[in-house]
Order: structure tokens, then sequence, then C-alpha cells
């Protein structure tokens, strides 16, 4: 099929920290790091990995484009849909439920708008996603955030902390690649 | 107070740098390894202690390690399983992040002792800002000679790189872990042959849990025999447990093996009793695919006698009246839970997460799920009851992982203790389906 889409590309930071990973595995075994290329893929092209991106870490790694999709389509951390700005994954198991997982969810699509596994929010801020175990049960009900966990969302007031957080971050918080020093995610927390 | 072993100086601060935890006898066992013992003296100390896996199998870690096959000329593998997704289970995560260079030094220490010179941490992807943290220590390690090129002039050489997963809970399977570390599906292989003669690129692989190479430095720091001293029986040492649910105090706790359940689940020291004044219906003591017992049954064994945080006490009984110490994951709850609504959310879990390879697992799981989710709201029949229990048994032994059991145990367990909440779902199934509806029973129960 013909397109027009412009070819994604990897920033130069990007292709570094590609470079740095391959370092990891033996030579002949380039395909190893083809989930944490995903990682670095879904972090670089807006949240999620298009045919056009998972093409592309495809050729980056010299895979056949195959061997990416049944990879990306497995793990349940790749989103093969465009997404919003922040992607909200709820925690629904076991520990999450007992203590109010699944309040926590109404409430949420209530205050965004969004629904779980629909479209993102009206205002391209908020995709909802309910998922299994995130392991923190003890501080339940939990959000994950990119690398941010948000712990003892059971209340309305620790939800609208989170929310406001979330949406006065008017900047993309930097990748970790693009810095130096003290990783991004600790900075963050 | 029972002693802390791993977690004695987790609330230090800094500790989580090099250099403070260099100050509280960090990397101890990585020097007295290296330079006063071989390799396979330090794997005599591992079975001296006792260790059993730290994941939830309980298989021990020294028997595990000699099973390793050395061929000259070729190179073998350390990985350390840091897959954690067992749902009530989150103790590798805190000490990861908390105590990263304990990880890094069990890992030197252990590589060490397999004679590997390229080890991997395989954590799962969500816990990416762990990565982080532990990618940092791990420069830490290199820049102070404990990791790379002839580690401490003894030339013995290492390099430990952190490795993400991409969600998928099957990946805590050791063969799935390799395939998925490998840059494939986290499809488990069959075995024969195990890991130890054709793991990560089909060379000898040891695969260990975070906590059990974590418990390594103690180990070689003070003896297999001292350690041994500690515990109860066959289950030596301390273990962290990971407490959730309906308790006053959730958290993680590390316990010397041994403590009464009763203690751990009502003492202020540990998890201070139900939440809310109420009264405690049912534990799931070791992660969510260990059978379920109601309160009778977790706090004594079937004989009377009060039950112990030991894996041979949780298991005493067996199946029909004992559980699993498995990763620890210790789940309460109340007397207003519904035990249905919670067996159906885990066997939603365990559809979610089967990896679809073989029919049993694949094809079961989803069958399991669906007849709970119809008598959760209120559509069940009471053959649906017994379709569970055959459904279930139908999955064990005939899957070629350990998650179909990991699914089956706990809806088998659940309909065995609790029969009669099914039965009310059915009898009262307009009742049943309101959110928050209580078995009337459950009172009685606890």
């Amino acid at each position: 099929m013909e397109t027009t889409a412009v070819k994604p590309q990897f920033s130069e930071a990007a292709q570094a920290e590609i470079k740095r990973l391959l370092t990891h595995y033996p030579d002949d075994r380039r395909k190893s790091a083809l989930l944490p290329v995903l990682h670095i893929a879904q972090a670089e092209f807006g949240g999620w990995v298009s045919p056009e991106v998972q093409d592309l870490v495809a050729e980056t790694l010299g895979l056949k484009p195959i061997e990416v999709y049944e990879v990306s389509s497995f793990y349940t951390m790749f989103n093969l849909k465009p997404v919003g700005k922040h992607v909200l994954e709820i925690c629904r198991t076991g520990p999450c439920m007992l203590r109010g997982s699944d309040e926590l969810t109404a409430h949420l699509e209530r205050i965004t708008g969004a629904k779980v596994g629909g479209p993102a929010s009206e205002d391209g801020l908020f995709t909802l996603k309910e998922v299994e175990c995130l392991a923190a049960c003890g501080f339940a009900p939990i959000v994950q955030v990119r690398e941010k966990y948000y712990e003892q969302l059971d209340t309305p007031e620790a939800v609208d902390a989170m929310l406001t957080e979330l949406r006065n971050q008017v900047h993309r918080p930097a990748l970790p690649w693009e810095e130096t020093g003290l990783p991004n995610a600790l900075a963050n927390n | 107070m029972g002693r802390k072993l791993l977690t004695e100086h987790i609330n230090v601060e800094g500790i989580e740098t090099f250099e403070v935890y260099r100050k509280h006898g960090g990397y101890r066992s990585v020097e007295k390894a290296i330079k006063t013992m071989t390799p396979d003296e330090v794997v005599e100390e591992v079975k001296k202690s006792g260790l059993r896996g730290r994941g939830g199998a309980g298989f021990p870690t020294g028997m595990k390690w000699s099973f390793l096959a050395k061929p000259e000329g070729v190179p073998r593998y350390l990985v350390c399983n840091a897959d954690e997704s067992e749902p009530g289970t989150f103790k590798d995560r805190q000490l990861m992040s908390k105590l990263p260079h304990l990880l890094i030094e069990g890992m030197i220490t252990s590589s060490y002792a397999l004679g590997a010179n390229t080890s991997y941490i395989y954590i799962r992807g969500e816990l990416l800002y762990v990565l982080r943290i532990l990618e940092k220590a791990i420069a830490e390690a290199y820049a102070a000679g404990f990791l790379g090129k002839n580690i401490l002039g003894s030339g013995y050489d290492l390099d430990l790189h952190v490795h993400p997963g991409g969600g998928a809970y099957i990946c805590g399977e050791e063969t799935a872990l390799l395939e998925s570390l490998e840059g494939k599906r986290g499809n488990p292989r069959n075995k024969p042959p195990f890991p130890a003669v054709q793991g990560l690129y089909a060379r000898p692989t040891v695969v260990n849990n975070v906590e059990s190479i974590a418990a390594v430095p103690v180990i070689v720091n003070e003896g297999g025999d001292e350690y041994a001293k500690i515990g109860v029986g066959r289950s030596t040492g301390t273990k962290l447990f990971s407490a959730c649910g309906h308790l006053n105090k959730p958290g993680i706790y590390e316990i010397e093996l041994g403590l009464p359940v009763e203690e751990f689940i009502y003492s202020d020291e540990y998890c201070g009793g139900i939440w809310k004044g109420r009264n405690l219906k049912a534990v799931v003591a070791g992660g969510s695919s260990v059978p379920i017992l109601p309160t009778e049954l977790i706090l004594k064994t079937a004989a009377g006698e009060n039950r112990l945080m030991t894996y041979e006490s949780l298991s005493d009984g067996g199946f029909v009246t004992g559980t699993m110490l498995g990763s620890g994951g210790f789940i309460a709850m109340d007397e207003t839970t519904c035990i249905v609504r919670n067996t159906w959310n885990f066997s939603r879990f365990y559809h979610h997460e089967s990896c679809g390879q073989c029919s049993p697992c694949r094809e079961g799981t989803g069958w399991l799920e669906k007849v709970l989710h119809r008598l959760e709201h209120g559509h069940g029949h009471m053959e649906d009851i017994d379709l569970l229990v055959s459904v279930a048994k139908q999955i064990e032994g005939n899957t070629i992982c350990p998650l179909g059991e990991a699914a089956a145990w706990p809806v088998a367990a659940a309909v065995r203790h609790f029969r009669d909440e099914f039965e009310w779902h059915v009898t009262h199934a307009k009742q049943a389906a309101q959110p928050g509806a209580v078995y009337p029973g459950a009172a009685v129960l606890a």
C-alpha cells in the first residue's frame, strides 16, 4: 500500500542509547535488544508504536518486521493505537480490587470523560487503561503513568492531586536517555 | 523482634548509593568470595545454608546451582528473575528500589560462584524507574572496580546488565523469561532440557529470584551454617512477606521463618490486625496462585496446631486443609469480601496472562473466567460449581508451564472452602449481583 507518511527516525540521543544497549548482548544476538528498543520507540513517538515505528525498530535491529509485530502484540505495555498525552494504567487485580480499584476506575472515567479501552479524553490529555498487577499491592489502589506510580488513590482528594499534577505538566518530561546524571524517573519522583 | 538479614539497613538515608552502602558493610561478600574462596566453596556455603528459592517454587538454591553444566570454553549465564508480577507480591520491587546494591552484590558473588562472565537482571517492564535506579548503581559498582575486567585484581571478569520486559506475567516463568530476554514472545519452553543445560542462547544458565540472590551476601559473610540456624527445620533463614488487602498495616516485612501466622496478622510489630475493626474471613498466603484458606485453617492446621510461616507448616495438610508459602504475597480478606468476586478477578488475571501456547491453559483459563463471571453477575447455575472444579482439574498437570496450576488451584480451593458462598450466588442471583453484596454466612466463617 502506498503511503505518504514521513518515515519516522530516532533522535540522535535515542540512537546513542540503542547503540549502548546493543553492547549488552552478544554480537550475533541483536534481537535481544528488541524489548528495550520498543520501550525507547514508544516513549519517543508519542506513547504508541505505529506500524511505521515498528518497521523502523525492525530496520534498526536488522530484523524482519514480523519479528517485531509478533512481539509488540504479545506484551501489554506496547500501545498499538494512538493514546492521549498521559496513559493512566489502573491496576485492577486482586489486592487493588479489595482496596477499591473498581470505584477508582469509575471515578476516573467520570472525571476525565475517557473510557477504559476507548480513545483518549476529548482534550487529548488522558487515556485510561486497565492493567494487571503492578506489584504495589500494599499501597493499593494504584495508577501508573509512564514511570511514576501514584499510590493509595482511595480518596477523591488523592485522585484530584494526581490529575492536577498531570494537567500542569506543560512539557513532556525528558526521556531518561536525554539526560545525564540522576535518572529522570528519580528526579520526577 | 526477629533478625533482619536483608533489610537491616533499608531505611538508612542514602543507602541506595555505593558510598553509604559500602559504609554499612556492603560488598564484603564479594571481597571474601573472590579473595579467599573458590567458586565451589561459595556454592557449598549456599548449599549448607538451606536457602530455598524465594520466587515461589521453594527449590533449594544451592542444589539448583550444582546442576549447572560446565562444559569447557562455553559461556554460562546467571539471570536474575526480577519480573515480579504475582498478585499480592511486591517485595522485590521494594528491595531493588531501596537496596539496589544488595542485589548487585549478590549478583557478583553468585556469578563468581557459577563462573558466569555476563549476567542479566530481567526486570518487569512496568518497573522502568527501578531499572534506572539499578543502572545507576551498576555504574557505581563498575567505577569502584566491583564489576568489569579483573575484579579486585583477581582476574575474574563480570559484566552485569538490566533488561526490561514488556508487561507479561508469564515471563516470570524461567524459560519464558529466557525467551523474552532473547527478544521473542514469552512462550515457556518444553523441559527438558532445563536451563542449567540449555538456557539463555542455549548456554548453561541459572535463573534465580531477586530475594534469593539478595540472601547470598549474607550467607557468604556469616557462613551457611550460621544462616541455617535461623528458621525452623528445612525452612531456614529469613523471608520477605508482602502483606496487603484488608490489613491495618500493609507493607513488606522480613521475618525469621517460623513466626506464627496469627502473630504476623495481629501483632502491632507486623500487620496490626484487620482494618476497620472487622473480622478476618480468608487469606491467600503466598501470592494469588496458591490455594485460599478460611480463617480457621490459616491460623491453625487441621490437627489444631498453630500454623507457622514456614514452607512445611503452610503446606501442612496438602491442598485439602493447607496452602503454600509461595512468593510470600500475603493477601488478607475481611468478612465483607465476596469470595466469588475475588476468585473471578484472579481468573480474569490468569486468562489475560496465559500465553496461549497450550490448549488446556488457553481455553481452560477462559472457561474458568466465563463461568465465574456468570456466577458473580447473577446468571449462574448450580452445575456451574462442579463445572469449575472439573475444568480446573483438566488444566492441572496438562500444561507446558505451571501457569495452568496457578490458574486452577485458587478456583478449586475457593470452591472447596467456600462452596456455600458459590451456591448462595446461584440461589440469590439478583441479590448477589449487586455491588458490595455480602454472603450472609461470611460473619459465621470469620
